[in-house]
């Protein structure tokens, strides 16, 4: 579906992009992740044929982004960053504009429009005029504009960005489903949303590719040990909890952590591998002592973040 | 076709939707409106005084006397109110990100200009056929000769539309609507008088800059003259403009 080589970007003597490679294929949900910065939004502008790159190309469904922008522009639906919409006009007006540029033919655009605005969730307002709505229905038509044609890949640049917590939960829910059906490409700086969105995860840092992976293979990786945390009732008996548990086979490392009144906190670390959870809660449940919680810890795709970022900065 | 009807729609609709083209509009006609006004009334003079001598009768004519001031004074408005049409075609877009959009629809960049040329040009016209109410007014009570009122217009409409490319250039150059206005002001201010510099500078140069004046060319359209070097001249700048604001285009993407 695409395929990026080589890819860089200079401003003048900023980077924008350096010697990215990677490939997307059909019906993934790929997240592009970086800090401000990194070179998301430019690698982006890059594959709707907005920018040329300085050196380096990409292919989109077998076309060539320099040699035939024509025939990759007619497969895309793109929302920019600051998602520009023309004020003045209508909703519907609008979208039979954009209907019209995106070469949808005259007598589908009537039935193009009504199933966007479905989609979209634009069923209240399509006669107001876009300037006077809010900042969720115009992001809302951001994506409608970038669904108009039926595109094969969507490039959605932070679709998320400045709208309030239930309004994102519900453009996330949009994405979703129109992930099922196509391919997608969105970047956000916002963990959590990728790891929910995505299937396939892009960091980028100042310009150059710091990895790709799916949520769950980028956790495991840099899991340096597998974490578990257990919780007991304070009794005389609980500080004989860390003797029993380090008994345990497998166990590296055992420590108490600071815990609320009343109860003791265990924070116990094993092979990577290995899933201890099963002989710990034996171990402690034979032994007699007042067992409240156990779970293992996932590292959160923040933590991920910054130690790939620091990683990459010690070589 | 379509991509470029969709866009020039738009445009078009823009224009009539905003209170800036009827104030445009407004500000030309009373302009032009005055112009006529007071052009006739000096012609009144000088037709009473005429009534007592005869050979001065006889040089005295609605199209000298009238029309040919009348539309000279309406290509200077031009000059102050097509860049005020003009200003926004691109700069504004640009501005706001949406030409950025527009560029990764599958539209050509010529289907993107001309659709915002020519609505602009259609804008312009509509001004223009507003002002042929003076010549009615005339030719209701006297009867003013129609060729060169025709000519006139014609070189009227042409001179504008090199007006309104080269406005469509500057905007396309910025994304700041004043300096593409002023700009747009400044050079064909100069295209208008540059013929004024040319008895200073020898034979041969000042051919040239006569060449380049846009008062010239216009001159031969108002006395009821259609010569193809003065359509050429003002097609030629027309295209020329256009053609580099196709280039400025290409090379937008290129630098940001
Ligand atoms: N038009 C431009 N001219 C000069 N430098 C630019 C331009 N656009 C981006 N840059 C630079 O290129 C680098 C990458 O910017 P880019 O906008 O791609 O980052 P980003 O990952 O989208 O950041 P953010 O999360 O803030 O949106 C930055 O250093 C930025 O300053
Ligand atoms: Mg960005």
């Amino acid at each position: 579906m695409i395929r990026v080589e080589n890819l860089s970007k200079f401003y003048g003597i900023t980077v924008g992009v350096r010697n990215l490679n990677f490939s997307v294929e059909r019906g993934e949900v790929l997240g592009f992740l970086g800090p401000n910065g990194a070179g998301k939004t430019t690698t982006m502008k890059i594959l709707t044929c907005y920018l040329p790159p300085t050196a380096g190309t990409a292919r989109i469904c077998g076309y060539d982004i320099l040699e035939n922008p024509m025939e990759v522009r007619k497969r895309i639906g793109y929302l920019p960053e600051k998602n520009p919409l023309y004020m003045d006009m209508r909703v519907t007006e609008y979208l039979e504009f954009v209907s019209h540029l995106k070469g949808v033919p005259t007598r589908r655009i009537d039935e193009e429009i009504g199933r966007t605005i479905g989609r979209c969730g634009l069923e209240e307002v399509p006669h107001r005029t876009i300037g006077k709505l809010s900042k969720g229905y115009q992001q809302r038509i951001g994506i409608a504009q970038a669904l108009i044609g039926d595109p094969e890949l969507l490039i959605l640049d932070e679709p998320t960005l400045g709208l309030d917590p239930k309004q994102i939960i519900e453009i996330r829910q949009l994405i979703k489903n129109l992930g099922t059906e196509r391919t997608v490409i969105l970047s956000s700086h916002i963990l959590p949303e990728v790891s929910q969105v995505c299937t396939r995860i892009i960091i980028i840092n100042q310009g150059e590719l710091v990895a790709v992976d799916t949520p769950e293979n980028l956790r495991k990786r840099l899991k340096k040990a597998s974490v578990i945390h257990v919780k007991l009732r304070e009794s005389t008996e609980a500080h004989r909890a860390g003797d029993i548990v380090s008994a345990v086979e497998g166990i590296m490392m055992v420590k108490e952590a600071p815990s609320e009144e009343g109860t003791m906190h265990i924070i116990i670390e094993a092979a990577p591998d290995r899933d201890v959870r099963n002989k710990v809660a034996f171990a402690i449940v034979e032994s007699g002592l007042p067992l409240l919680e156990i779970y293992s810890e996932e590292l959160s795709l923040e933590d991920i973040f910054l130690q790939l970022v620091m990683e990459e900065e010690a070589h | 076709m379509k991509k470029f009807t969709a866009i020039y729609g738009r445009e078009l609709k823009y224009y009539f939707q905003s209170v800036t083209a009827y104030v445009t509009m407004g500000i030309f006609l009373i302009l032009s409106g005055y112009f006529f006004y007071s052009i006739f009334r000096v012609y009144n003079f000088l037709s009473f005084q005429a009534a007592r001598n005869a050979q001065y009768a006889e040089q005295l004519n609605l199209i000298d006397g009238v029309m040919r001031p009348l539309l000279s004074n309406i290509s200077i408005v031009l000059l102050l109110v097509l860049p005020l049409l003009t200003m926004r075609l691109l700069a504004e877009e640009k501005k706001l990100g949406t030409f950025e959009l527009l560029l990764t629809y599958p539209v050509s960049d010529a289907a993107a200009i001309m659709g915002k040329f020519l609505a602009a040009l259609t804008t312009f016209t509509i001004m223009l056929l507003g002002t042929l109410l003076y010549p009615l007014l005339l030719a209701i009570f006297s009867d003013p000769e129609p060729g060169p009122v025709f000519t006139g217009y014609l070189g009227l409409f042409l001179m504008g539309s090199s007006f309104i490319a080269m406005g469509t250039f500057f905007s396309s150059l910025t994304n700041n609507q004043l300096v593409a206005g002023v700009t747009t002001f400044g050079l064909a201010l100069f295209f208008l008088i540059i013929g004024w510099a040319a008895p200073f500078v020898g034979e041969t140069f000042s051919k040239i800059l006569s060449q380049f004046s846009l008062l010239k060319h216009f001159d031969s359209f108002s006395k009821g003259v259609i010569d193809t070097q003065d359509i050429t001249y003002y097609v030629f700048l027309t295209l020329f403009f256009l053609f580099l604001t196709l280039k400025s285009i290409e090379s937008t993407r290129w630098r940001s």
